[in-house]
């Protein structure tokens, strides 16, 4: 059980690049902690460092108060979990959950009742005799799970432990990890680079990019407050709308109609002032609705063509064609390309994620609505939300 | 069996005759009675073990042979420990000097052993090692040293990278993360590269004549070129034969148990590069 | 606190490395780097056993009488000849035992076992089996001949069967090696290619060979070098005789035989630096990436 805090952490490489940039983080006790970002964004290389398998350039680890940046890894009592597993291939899964026990030299009754007890947490009793190779993915993480768990660290580190498994078990494995980090009330840091498993675990989140934290928040306030493009972009399934706006009086001039500025927005841009007229809007696909179904006065409707109608069941996303002007595009393809998100910035489309119950059809021109206070405003030069700051 | 099989089988017996034959006839010469040496048969018309009786009686092949197993497996063993080391490091570790250490082994590997023979044989004499068998251990080690370093960094190598960290954050320390985990996962490509060694120490010859001068240190192959017969009138013929056929049934018998471990040790660096 | 720019991570892998490399390292230095050395020092010497207290500096006179010396030109030429002509029968016969070995429908296991034997075998005992079977009266290859020949004491049948010794004892090596380069080439590419139409042969000139190039240039480099350094096969099945000396067994001649060092260490660098010629046009200007060596 511990409290971890990274000060000014900072990973710089012979030739002068830094993977990672004056991280400050405060990890309390029990908390879970996910690092979530796109590849190459210094996640895992903190949690290596974390984990004292990487070298601290500069800053200062601190692991229930005391520095540990010299301190090796096995000297830090802190257990990891591995993409890949990294389960001992010429030991059965008894024999790799004794690992560390045996490394730490305790008698042998000890052992055998903390595997038993780890054993029956995760439903490996009947797989104890076999070896890694002769298990299925999802049992192999399981006894990853185990080896880390058997000598109740101060700290779980998670790289991508569930990326190799199918979505279904991710799924299943998802809900047991978090399951059994609370009932042990580990503190546990988590890499990931995949949003949902980053909203649905973490108590916390911190959003990486290019060496730099974005933004440290719970789930909620990453989703409803980004603090920035990337973020906003980042956070969110289908990911947030952006569509060039130009502030004019007391709306926002933008493809698809004039926005009206909420109250809410107002203030956040006197206080925050936007460098000039230009701004971009996001709009949550969430946000949007068939207006057939919204009665509320304030909502803002605005007519369009559907082009692409893909039913999910549980809701509909209509993707509508808008035409922004190609400035603005550039803009947002360079921060598509900088973000490692192509596909999402940029596009000239728009994805609104409607009722299920909505008869709309490809083709079809519709209304659809939103409320204004819903939408986010952000700087075109910086990508800084105009709205939300702390 | 279909066409494709039978004209297999062929190109395979072809092959089998190729390799074995050479080894068949001396195999017949050893057991010929030595009043039929002179017919030229390729099959021994009276067959005894008279040949194989003298070189151990006349005792100019027991020793020898003591010699051979003694300083093969010495330097086999020095080779690899010193050899597991290095590799460990070139395969795993970030120093300087790594790339220094993989070009002079191959340096080595590829020196003709001619070249080194008059130094060594004027060093060893001023050193007293001319005619010991550390005078023979040294360079065969020198010379086993490229084969396991590059077999056994190749092993290293495919081994995840990951099950080393593990062991670190189960709390091994550096030795005990190499012992528990990265040993027993190396040893198939320490026995191969044992093998290996083993067969290149024995196989020497040009060390073992030019640094050896009498039976405390000569190694069988030497041995077997120095030998006279039983008697000074008697042909050697015999012997030698029966003297090749005892040092090749090592390596028949590596051949038949370790077939993948060898082939697969003699193509891992070659693929790799 | 300042900034280290290593870490005692860092630097107690390096120490580790240095460590761990160290014995390997020191005891290749010993026996092979200081002798290359002291060799080098010894050929430009006067340094005749028999006569040891006439020991003086002579700069190049060595290497002046070496390269003046039929023996030595006649060994080299030798030595070339052999080199060459063996390593190319070993190309094109062990580049069949590879394909037999790799494409075999029956008795895989059997014929890559089988050829590990004259790969295994001690040479200088394979090397008897040929002289004794190429003697008139014992053997059962020269009774196949005229009988009055005695192909051992003619020079170029004596050469023939050096090279026939050299060439059954190291083909197998090479064919491994190119074994080694076949199984990586993708059946996938064989089958298009016989879907686009190309015969076996035309697929295998066109696509296999292309493509296991570096495996042919690394046995070929290999076999080259231990080639060069023919020793064992030479010494019993003629020891030099009718003119069939290597520059290997000239120069143990001369140690051996003559006591000298100066003539002996010259031959020695001379080699040495024939061999890293040859070394070095293969890695240089054919490109032959530089792998774990083998042999």
């Amino acid at each position: 059980m511990a409290e971890i805090v990274l000060d000014k952490v900072t990973k710089r490489f012979r030739d002068g690049t830094e993977a990672v940039q004056e991280i400050d983080l405060t990890i309390a006790d029990k908390e879970f902690l996910i690092l979530v970002g796109p590849s190459g964004c210094g996640k895992s290389t903190t949690l290596n460092m974390i984990a004292g398998l990487e070298d601290i350039s500069d800053g200062e680890l601190r692991i229930d108060g005391d520095r540990v940046n010299e301190r090796s890894p096995q000297d830090r009592n802190i257990a990891m979990v591995f993409q890949s597993y990294a389960l001992y291939p010429h030991m059965t899964v008894r024999e790799n959950m004794e690992f560390p026990l045996t490394i730490a030299k305790l008698d042998k009754a000890t052992i055998k009742q903390k595997i038993d007890e780890a054993a029956e947490i995760l439903e490996l009793g009947p797989y104890l005799d076999r070896k890694p190779s002769d298990l299925s993915g999802g049992q192999r993480q399981r006894v990853a799970m185990g080896r880390a768990i058997v000598r109740k660290p101060k700290a779980f580190l998670m790289d991508e432990p569930l990326s190799n498994l199918d979505a279904k078990l991710r799924a299943q494995m998802r809900t047991s990890i978090s399951r059994l980090q609370k009932s042990l009330g580990t503190t546990t840091v988590y890499v990931t680079h995949d949003q949902t498993e980053a909203m649905t675990l973490g108590d916390r989140i911190v959003v990486m990019r290019a060496g730099i934290v974005q933004q440290i928040g719970t789930p909620q306030d990453l989703y409803e407050r980004p603090a920035n493009l990337f973020v906003a972009g980042f956070i969110g399934s289908p990911t947030m709308n952006f569509l060039p706006g130009e502030l004019v009086n007391s709306s926002i001039a933008t493809a698809i109609g004039e926005i009206p500025i909420s109250d809410r927005l107002r203030s956040g841009l006197s206080e925050h002032g936007p460098t000039g007229r230009d701004v971009i809007v996001g709009i949550r696909p969430e946000a949007f609705e068939d207006s057939r179904f919204v009665d509320d006065q304030t909502a803002f409707t605005f007519p369009h063509d559907i082009d692409i109608v893909e039913s999910l069941g549980s809701a509909k996303l209509a993707y509508l064609d808008v035409d922004i002007d190609a400035r603005a595009h550039e803009h947002f393809a360079e921060i598509a390309q900088e973000s490692g998100a192509e596909d999402v910035f940029g596009s000239q489309q728009i994805v609104a994620q409607l009722d299920a119950r909505s008869p709309v059809r490809e083709g079809d021109s519709m209304e659809i609505s939103f409320r204004p206070d819903d939408i986010q405003l952000f700087d075109p030069t910086d990508g800084t939300n105009l709205t939300e700051h702390d | 069996m279909t066409g494709a099989q039978i004209r297999w089988s062929i190109l395979n017996l072809v092959v089998v005759v190729y390799a074995l034959v050479p080894v068949l006839w001396l195999l017949s010469l050893s057991l010929k009675d030595p009043s039929t040496f002179t017919d030229g048969k390729f099959i021994p018309r009276e067959w005894t073990f008279d040949n194989y009786k003298n070189i151990f009686d006349v005792g100019e092949f027991t020793r020898p042979l003591i010699n051979s197993i003694g300083i093969a497996i010495i330097a086999t063993l020095i080779a690899i420990v010193l050899g597991v080391f290095a590799a460990y490091a070139i395969a795993r570790l970030d120093f300087p000097g790594k790339n220094v250490m993989l070009g002079a082994s191959l340096l080595i590997a590829m020196f003709p052993q001619v070249s080194l023979v008059t130094p060594l044989f004027e060093i060893e004499r001023r050193l007293g090692l001319f005619n010991t068998w550390a005078g023979l251990i040294f360079p065969y080690v020198t010379f086993a040293l490229p084969l396991t370093i590059y077999i056994l960094a190749s092993f290293f190598k495919e081994i995840p990278w990951e099950l080393e960290k593990a062991a670190k954050m189960d709390g091994a320390s550096p030795f005990q993360a190499f012992r528990k985990v990265i040993v027993p996962l190396a040893a198939p490509g320490v026995v191969t590269a044992a093998i290996l060694a083993f067969i290149q120490c024995w196989n020497d010859f040009l060390f073992a004549i030019s640094l050896t001068s009498t039976d405390r240190a000569r190694t069988a192959p030497a041995a077997i070129s120095f030998f006279t017969g039983a008697s000074q009138f008697e042909d050697p013929t015999g012997s030698i034969a029966a003297a090749a056929v005892v040092i090749t049934i090592p390596i028949v018998l590596f051949v038949l148990f370790f077939q993948r471990r060898i082939v697969s040790g003699l193509t891992s660096g070659a693929v790799k590069g | 606190m300042s900034a280290r720019p290593i870490s005692d991570g860092k630097a107690a892998e390096r120490r580790l490395g240095w460590w761990l490399c160290a014995p390997a390292a020191l005891v290749m230095l010993i026996v092979a780097g200081w002798p290359i050395l002291y060799s080098v020092l010894l050929s430009f010497q006067r340094f005749d056993l028999r006569f040891p207290d006439d020991k003086a500096w002579i700069g190049f006179d060595n290497y002046q009488a070496v390269l003046s010396s039929e023996y030595w030109w006649n060994a080299f030429g030798v030595t070339t000849f052999i080199m060459i002509v063996s390593v190319a029968i070993e190309l094109v016969l062990g580049m069949i035992l590879a394909i037999i070995m790799h494409r075999t429908l029956v008795g895989r296991g059997l014929v890559r076992t089988v050829v590990l034997i004259p790969y295994g075998i001690v040479t200088v005992v394979a090397a008897y089996g040929w002289r004794y079977a190429w003697t008139p009266g014992t053997g059962w290859l020269a009774n196949l001949l005229d009988e009055s020949t005695a192909p051992l004491t003619e020079r170029p049948s004596a050469i023939a069967i050096i090279i026939l010794a050299e060439v059954w004892k190291t083909t197998p090596f090479m064919a491994l090696l190119l074994l080694a380069g076949l199984t990586v080439v993708p059946e996938e590419l064989l089958r298009a290619a016989s879907i686009d139409g190309a015969s076996k042969w035309q697929s295998f000139v066109r696509i296999t060979l292309p493509l296991i190039r570096p495996a042919i240039l690394v046995a070929l480099l290999f076999r080259m070098l231990d080639a060069f350094r023919i020793y064992d096969n030479i010494y019993v099945l003629t020891n030099g005789g009718q003119d069939t000396s290597s520059v290997s067994i000239l120069t143990y001649h001369n140690l051996i035989g003559g006591l000298n060092l100066g003539i002996g260490s010259t031959m020695s660098v001379l080699i040495f630096l024939t061999v890293a010629l040859i070394a070095f046009i293969f890695i240089k200007v054919l490109g032959t990436s530089t792998p774990g060596s083998d042999k």
